[in-house]
């Protein structure tokens, strides 16, 4: 049976190859599939993730900040989804 | 507080007595076993003046008057603030509920006034063993709670380590979350969220302010004094894109405009710039 895991990857910058700045992973595989690589973050940039595997689903749109919102910061802004589909 | 400007948070270790550590965990056990319960010990109403909360004889009222602490709160929301709601956090051992990132309440008014939480640690809290998680420079941003689940790991997050009597005081905006309990015994903590009844500025001891206070027009890219709150408030955290630490020193020099109240305060030109350009139009 096909699995996915999902890994999450938010970056310092809009490119895939700016430096990570936080993650999450959920395993569809409960754990029978492969682990993250040992490390905080467990890939460098998103670059690094797409060599060890991963496939990019989804990256962040470019938004302009609305008027009066110019200085105002909220979510990190800059996410990229992955997925790896497991057989187990 | 320009580090808590900066940052969110400022800890205060040990600062609380062993003495009253030591009981306060029988106290936190009752509120928690009776704060729902049709009788027994209740909280305070919501909107109580502090100095009224928990009349002796109470552990947490022990702990509220001490003097240092009062200090602390007056320093950050001035005389008389109220009680706007605690909680005992108790976290069994092995408990290996994680609690997603979260803000308390909800998104925030756009004006820079500011509540407090104290965090009580009545006893050691080892490294790992289910002390708060918490993301240094955070609390300034405008989010829903809820979006905040889907962040498992940002860089520089810290979790809450320390001897007991700890007590970290937070800016209601930094994000946090409970954490795994993996140690044997049980993790106690004390959390009050406190409303101010006036105006935050200059509250604390300010008596350095003359000596720190950079003029506005200290600015990264031409001159800085070295030692100065521009200085702090030029802290990057290393979750912070370029735009985010701008931004973030936006933000911070604007809360710090209404904690001093100089309204010419700056840090990096930002603010100064756009008023300045600002002021031309329609002249």
């Amino acid at each position: 049976m096909e699995r996915q895991q999902i890994l999450y990857l938010w970056a310092s910058g809009s490119a895939l190859d700016s430096g990570t700045v936080g993650w999450a992973f959920h395993d569809g595989t409960d754990g029978s599939g492969p682990a993250l690589p040992d490390g905080s973050p467990p890939y460098a940039t998103g670059v690094a993730a797409l060599r060890d595997g991963w496939m990019l689903l989804q990256s962040s749109q470019l938004t302009p900040p609305l008027p009066g919102e110019e200085h105002l910061n909220a979510y990190l802004e800059y996410e990229f989804v992955f997925e790896r589909r497991v057989t187990t | 507080m320009a580090e808590f400007v900066a940052n969110g948070f400022i800890r205060f270790d040990a600062i609380v007595p062993a003495d009253i550590n030591e009981r306060a965990i029988d106290e936190m056990r009752q509120l928690e076993a009776e704060r729902l319960a049709p009788g027994g010990m209740k909280p305070p109403h919501t909107g109580t003046p502090l100095d009224e909360c928990y009349p002796a004889p109470s552990v947490i009222g022990e702990y509220l008057r001490l003097p240092r602490i009062q200090g602390i709160i007056e320093s950050f929301v001035g005389p008389n603030p109220t009680f706007d709601h605690d909680w005992t956090h108790h976290i069994h051992p092995h408990a290996t509920y994680v609690q997603p990132l979260h803000v308390d309440a909800i998104t925030d008014s756009t004006d820079p006034t500011f509540d407090v939480q104290l965090f009580w640690y009545p006893h050691d809290v080892a490294p790992g063993e289910g002390g708060t998680r918490f993301v240094p420079g955070s609390h300034l941003r405008r989010v829903r709670s809820s979006g905040l689940d889907r962040y498992q790991h940002i860089n520089g997050e810290q979790q809450f380590s320390g001897p007991a009597g700890t007590v970290v005081v937070f800016h209601h905006g930094l994000w946090h979350a409970g954490q795994p309990n993996p140690g044997d015994g049980d993790r106690w903590m004390h959390k009050v969220r406190l409303n101010p009844t006036v105006a935050q500025v200059r509250l604390w001891n300010t008596d350095d302010l003359p000596d720190l206070q950079n003029p506005p027009s200290d600015h990264i890219f031409a001159r800085i004094l070295p030692d100065s709150v521009a200085q702090i408030f030029r802290t990057w955290h290393p979750w912070m894109s370029v735009t985010d630490y701008r931004n973030e020193q936006v933000q911070r020099a604007r809360l710090w405009r209404y904690l001093t109240g100089d309204e010419t305060y700056d840090v990096d030109h930002y603010l100064t710039r756009l008023e300045g350009r600002g002021a031309l139009v329609g002249s």
